[in-house]
């Protein structure tokens, strides 16, 4: 069955680099493995968000709080309100006609439905990604300066900089970085992806809206966005739509599922996986639905 | 979806109907073992080993059954607790299986011996492991948590019974020390049948878990630590 008969589990004790590296030093990663982790804070803010399309009522009585620093995941049916939800973070419905939101969305404490409220400001604030890969037919570094530049950054070494960053972070800039002025629209699906990530966190958001970012990319790109979320989430609070709800499962450290407009359940993933309180969401998640 | 859902459900069904013939075969084993003991019917105590093969041939086929369920539908919530159930409940009835080969090979020895007094403390650990046995996997069929729950409790009667016996045969062993042997092999069939007990009390917690997602197990002796230390 398998190549060898033996089958490593275990990497040795002494493989261990950063044991190593931090052997004796006690100011190492050691003590900071003690020190209890800050519990993090509020980052979005929902209180009885109501939504309408015309006549139509998309989310009823949402309320809910998303933390700082942590991945937050929306999963349903289609039709639930998930990616409705999602765009009414950064008012992204604005752009729909005859769209009417009641009640409170507070992004980093500010209202996003203050009149007063810069919506450019907003979106710079709370980045999004998209289910369909759309980069712009420019060059992959002027995807990713595109952004920053509009919002004013003027100098090349700068924007440079910017662009250089936005990629490592991605990790896209090994593959990318002697031909940062190609076209973007030559790079593999997973890798557009990752640009349009990278071109949304070029601006520095404090949020990443992704909807549904791996339904168009094959497993080992959608597991390499998956890594990435994780990674990103060190600096950005992400809240994500997806169909895929081993997905949510792999990924999310909060998991929301939403039907027919309704937040039916909200809580810690390990517990909505494991154990969940409601009888919609077991029989959502476990198949049975309907 | 629901195409998906159907086809773990079929797979499931097929698991549950598995995991219960397992506990019909294992319940057969142990009623035949103390049957062989009290009777000292030898060739019942055989029966019982030689059919621990087919014990163990269930037990390794439920375990890929579940691994293979794992693998391919990545079960969540009831599903995840069931599957994780029964992979152990699998285990604690394979081990029981083995318990009942233990008890019929002092049968098969005490059945070549004269004949010592079995106290009717032993019959009555019998009928009360039985009953434990039985409830536990009733408890499972039915995902019935207050029943499992009631097995767990039981679990304190049959080790008290195993107390007394041991106190019993101690002084028989020092009126009749010609039969130690015996009592010796009786004493340890004794303790089988507390294991026997204590898997069905094992069986009985993943019942609960499966019903309520808690793992209750190691929480009474937890709490009366902190009781003694109070």
């Amino acid at each position: 069955m398998f190549e060898t008969n033996k089958l490593k589990l275990f990497a040795p004790p002494m493989d261990n680099k950063m044991g190593l590296e931090n052997a004796g030093d006690v100011s190492g990663p050691v003590k900071e493995e003690k020190r209890q982790e800050p519990l993090p804070s509020l980052a979005i803010e929902i209180k009885n968000l109501a939504f309408y399309y015309g006549a139509n009522i998309a989310l009823k009585n949402i309320s809910m709080s998303i933390l700082r620093n942590r991945i937050t995941a929306f999963i349903g049916p289609s039709g639930c309100g998930k990616s409705t939800l999602l765009r009414c973070l950064n008012r992204m419905n604005d752009l729909v006609d005859e769209a009417r939101m009641e009640g409170l969305v507070r992004v980093g404490g500010i209202d996003t439905n203050d009149p007063k409220l810069d919506i450019s400001s907003l979106r710079k604030r709370v980045g999004m990604v998209f289910q369909k890969v759309n980069p712009f037919p420019k060059t992959i570094y002027e995807n990713v300066a595109y952004g920053p530049r509009i919002h004013g950054m003027k100098s090349s070494p700068e924007l440079d900089r910017t662009v250089e960053r936005s990629l490592k972070d991605v990790a896209l800039w090994d593959e990318v970085k002697d031909r940062l002025h190609e076209s973007a629209l030559r790079l593999s699906g997973g890798q557009q992806q990752r640009l349009c990530i990278a071109r949304a966190i070029a601006v520095e958001p404090s949020v990443l809206l992704m909807d549904e970012p791996c339904s168009a990319l094959d497993p080992i790109a959608t597991a390499k966005i998956e890594e990435l979320m994780v990674t990103l989430k060190k600096n950005y609070t992400i809240v994500i739509v997806t169909h895929n709800m081993q997905q949510a499962a792999r990924v999310a450290d909060f998991t929301g599922f939403l039907l027919l407009g309704e937040l039916v359940e909200f809580g810690p993933t390990e517990r909505i996986f494991t154990k969940p309180r409601k009888q919609k969401t077991e029989d959502y998640i476990t198949g049975r639905f309907g | 979806m629901a195409r998906h859902a159907r086809h773990l459900e079929r797979e499931i069904e097929k698991l549950k109907n598995k995991i219960l013939s397992l506990g019909t075969m294992v319940e057969e084993s142990i009623q035949k073992s103390v049957k062989s003991l009290t009777e000292r019917n030898s060739s019942l105590g055989l029966k019982v080993i030689d059919s621990d093969i087919a014990i163990d041939d269930m037990e390794v086929e439920v375990e890929e059954d579940c691994l293979k369920i794992l693998a391919l539908h990545q079960p969540v919530a009831n599903d995840l607790r069931l599957i994780v159930a029964i992979l152990k409940i699998n285990n604690d009835l394979e081990r029981i299986g083995d318990l009942a080969v233990n008890i019929a090979e002092r049968a098969v020895f005490l059945a070549t011996q004269d004949k010592i007094e079995i106290p009717e403390d032993f019959s009555q650990m019998v009928r009360k492991t039985q009953v434990m046995l039985k409830g536990s996997l009733d408890a499972l069929v039915n995902g019935d948590s207050v029943l499992a729950r009631e097995i767990c409790a039981a679990d304190d009667e049959v080790d008290e019974i195993n107390r007394k016996m041991y106190v019993h045969i101690g002084k028989n062993m020092r009126v009749q020390p010609e039969k130690l042997d015996c009592f010796i092999h009786l004493l340890s069939a004794s303790r089988y049948l507390e294991r026997v007990a204590d898997h069905a009390t094992n069986i009985a917690e993943d019942v609960i878990y499966l019903v309520e997602g808690d793992i209750i197990r190691h929480r009474r002796i937890m709490k009366d630590a902190a009781e003694g230390e109070a």
